[in-house]
C-alpha cells in the first residue's frame, strides 16, 4: 500500500564538473577519508565521491566485521588500537547502532613455532599498552567451554578486540559526510583519469568529467584497475575470499576465534549469527564474488573439528567478498610518484574495514597538514620500486 | 498506523521499507542492506518479490532486481556440509 505523502525515491543529482578532491570508491575508506577531510579541514573543500555499485556492496559490506588490535607488527597494533576507540565512540557520535560486541579476540597456536610468535607480538602488544595475554588451553577452555583444546598449544588473548555490524559504518560515515556538504555518486562508474602530463586532474565516469587537482583511489581490490589506466600498475592483486552465516542463536560465544594455522576463524554476531571464514587458496584469480561449495565444505569440517557442538547448527547463507592483497602484507597509501595528483588508500589485505576509522583520519590529516609524514612514507608505493619491503605475520583468511 | 510485515523472518515493516527509500536508497540490494529484509531464514524466498514491487511502485530503480540469491538453497547443518570435501583436500594456506 504506497503513502501517497511519502517522497517518492530521491532524484539522482547532477555530478560536479569540478571539485577540490575526488575519491574514487565509496566504501568505507573513501567515506571516512571523505567525512574526516570535511570535518578537519580549515576551509570548506568540495569533496566528491564516486562509487560504482551500491553501498556495501564492494568489500566494506562483505566481510566479517572483526575489529582487533592484536598484530605482530608496531604500526599495525598502534593503529588498530587507535582505530578501535574510534569504533567504540562510533554510535554515539554519529548516532546510529553498528551493534559492537567487545568480546575479545582468541589467536590459537597448533605449534610451538606460532606459539612463540604469539608470544613475541603479545609481548609487543603489552608494550603499547595493550591486555593482550597468553593462556593456557585450560584457560582457553573457560573462554569458549564448547571448544575442542586437545590440539591447542596456547592462545592470544585480548579481551578488547571485538566485532561489529560492517554495513552501519558505511552509512554513518556517507551520512555524516553528506551532512558536511560532501557529494557522493552510487551507480557511478570511474572509467578513466584526466591527465595533463603526468599529472592526474580528474576523472572520467559514465555521467560526466570531474577536474580535481587531487585524485583519491580507495577502490579495495578495483585499485588496480583504476590505477592501470594512467600506466600505475600495483602491486596488489584481488582475492577472493568467502564467508558465511548461521541461523541466529542464543549469546553464547564470548570472543572471535581465529586459528592462524588454517585460517579457519568465526564469531557470534549481535544478531546471534555464527559468522565465519576459513584461508582459501584456491580460488579463480581476479575479481570474482562468486560462492563456492568448496568452501563450505573446507569451513564446515575445520569448524566442526574446532568446535563439535557447532556440528549441528544450519548454516543460512554464504557470499564472497575481494581482499586486496600486497606482496608484503602492507597497504598502499600516499601520493604516487610517478602520477603527481593520484593518491592512494589500497591493498589493506583484508582489513581495511577495521583500518579505516583511524587511516580515513590520518591521510585527512596528511592531506590537509602535511602529519604523519613517517606512515605515509613507510606505507608508500615507492617501497616496491626501491625494493624496501615490509612484512606482518597475523593475517588471518 | 497498523504494523504491515513485509519481511516474516526479520519483522520488517512497510514503514521501514518508506524510511529507506526516504533516506536515499532506491534499488533493491541497497534497501535491502539498510533494512535487513531477506536475511533470515528464507533468505528472501517469501519477501523478495513483495519488496521489490513496493519499491518500484515508489519510484526505486527496478534494473537491479532482483537481489543476488545467496547459497545453500536451503539451511544445511554444519555436519553435513564438512561432507562436501575430500578428505585428502587441504587448502596448503602460505604465509601471507
Amino acid at each position: 500500500m504506497s503513502d501517497p505523502s511519502r517522497p517518492p525515491a530521491l532524484a539522482r543529482a547532477p555530478l560536479p564538473e569540478t571539485a577540490d578532491v575526488v575519491i574514487v570508491g565509496g566504501g568505507i575508506m573513501g567515506l571516512a577519508t571523505a567525512w574526516n577531510l570535511a570535518r578537519l579541514s580549515d576551509k570548506p573543500l568540495r569533496i566528491v565521491v564516486i562509487e560504482r555499485g551500491y553501498l556495501c556492496g564492494g568489500a566494506s559490506g562483505r566481510n566479517g566485521g572483526g575489529i582487533r588490535a592484536q598484530w605482530a607488527s608496531e604500526t599495525n597494533i598502534r593503529l588498530m588500537k587507535r582505530s578501535i576507540a574510534i569504533c567504540a565512540d562510533f554510535a554515539t557520535r554519529m548516532r546510529i547502532n553498528v551493534w559492537f560486541r567487545r568480546g575479545g579476540y582468541l589467536f590459537l597456536a597448533r605449534t610451538e613455532e606460532r606459539a612463540k610468535q604469539l608470544a613475541a607480538s603479545a609481548e609487543l602488544q603489552r608494550s603499547h599498552g595493550l591486555p593482550t595475554r597468553i593462556v593456557d588451553a585450560s584457560e582457553v577452555r573457560e573462554l569458549v567451554p564448547d571448544l575442542d583444546v586437545s590440539r591447542v598449544v596456547c592462545a592470544s588473548w585480548n579481551p578488547d578486540d571485538g566485532v561489529v555490524f560492517p554495513w552501519p559504518f558505511v552509512w554513518g560515515y556517507a551520512r555524516a559526510a553528506i551532512g558536511l556538504g560532501v557529494s557522493l555518486h552510487t551507480h557511478t562508474a570511474v572509467e578513466d583519469l584526466v591527465t595533463e602530463g603526468k599529472r592526474v586532474v580528474g576523472v572520467v565516469t559514465a555521467r560526466g568529467v570531474v577536474r580535481a587537482p587531487r585524485v583519491l583511489v580507495c577502490a579495495g581490490a578495483w585499485s588496480p584497475t583504476i590505477t592501470r589506466r594512467v600506466d600505475v600498475e600495483l602491486p596488489s592483486k584481488p582475492h577472493r575470499h568467502e564467508i558465511c552465516s548461521t541461523e541466529p542463536l542464543k549469546p553464547f560465544l564470548r570472543p572471535l576465534v581465529g586459528d592462524l594455522q588454517n585460517g579457519l576463524y568465526f564469531s557470534q554476531s549481535m544478531r546471534g549469527e555464527i559468522v565465519g571464514g576459513i584461508s582459501n587458496e584456491r580460488v579463480p584469480e581476479g575479481l570474482d564474488q562468486k560462492s563456492s561449495a568448496r568452501f563450505l565444505g573446507l569451513y564446515a569440517r575445520a569448524l566442526s573439528q574446532a568446535m563439535p557442538i557447532l556440528g549441528h547448527v544450519k548454516i543460512l547463507r554464504q557470499w564472497a567478498g575481494c581482499y586486496d592483497l600486497t606482496p608484503d602484507g602492507n597497504p598502499l597509501c600516499g601520493e604516487v610518484d610517478e602520477a603527481p595528483g593520484l593518491f592512494l588508500m589500497s591493498g589493506f589485505m583484508g582489513h581495511g574495514f577495521m583500518m579505516a576509522p583511524i587511516m580515513g583520519e590520518l591521510f585527512a590529516r596528511h592531506l590537509l597538514f602535511d602529519e604523519e609524514r613517517e606512515l605515509f612514507e613507510r606505507w608508500n608505493l615507492r617501497r616496491y620500486r626501491e625494493g624496501k619491503l615490509l612484512s606482518e605475520s597475523m593475517i588471518l583468511g | 498506523m497498523s504494523k504491515i510485515i513485509v519481511c516474516r523472518c526479520e519483522d520488517v515493516t512497510l514503514h521501514e521499507l518508506d524510511e529507506a527509500i526516504a533516506a536515499g536508497h532506491r534499488d533493491l540490494e541497497s534497501v535491502k542492506r539498510f533494512t535487513g529484509f531477506g536475511t533470515g531464514y528464507c533468505q528472501g524466498k517469501q519477501c523478495v518479490a513483495l519488496c521489490a514491487r513496493m519499491l518500484a511502485t515508489r519510484g526505486g530503480e527496478a534494473a537491479a532486481m532482483p537481489i543476488t540469491p545467496r547459497p545453500p538453497f536451503h539451511p544445511i547443518a554444519v555436519h553435513k556440509l564438512a561432507a562436501l570435501v575430500e578428505d585428502e583436500d587441504e587448502d596448503d594456506r602460505r604465509p601471507r
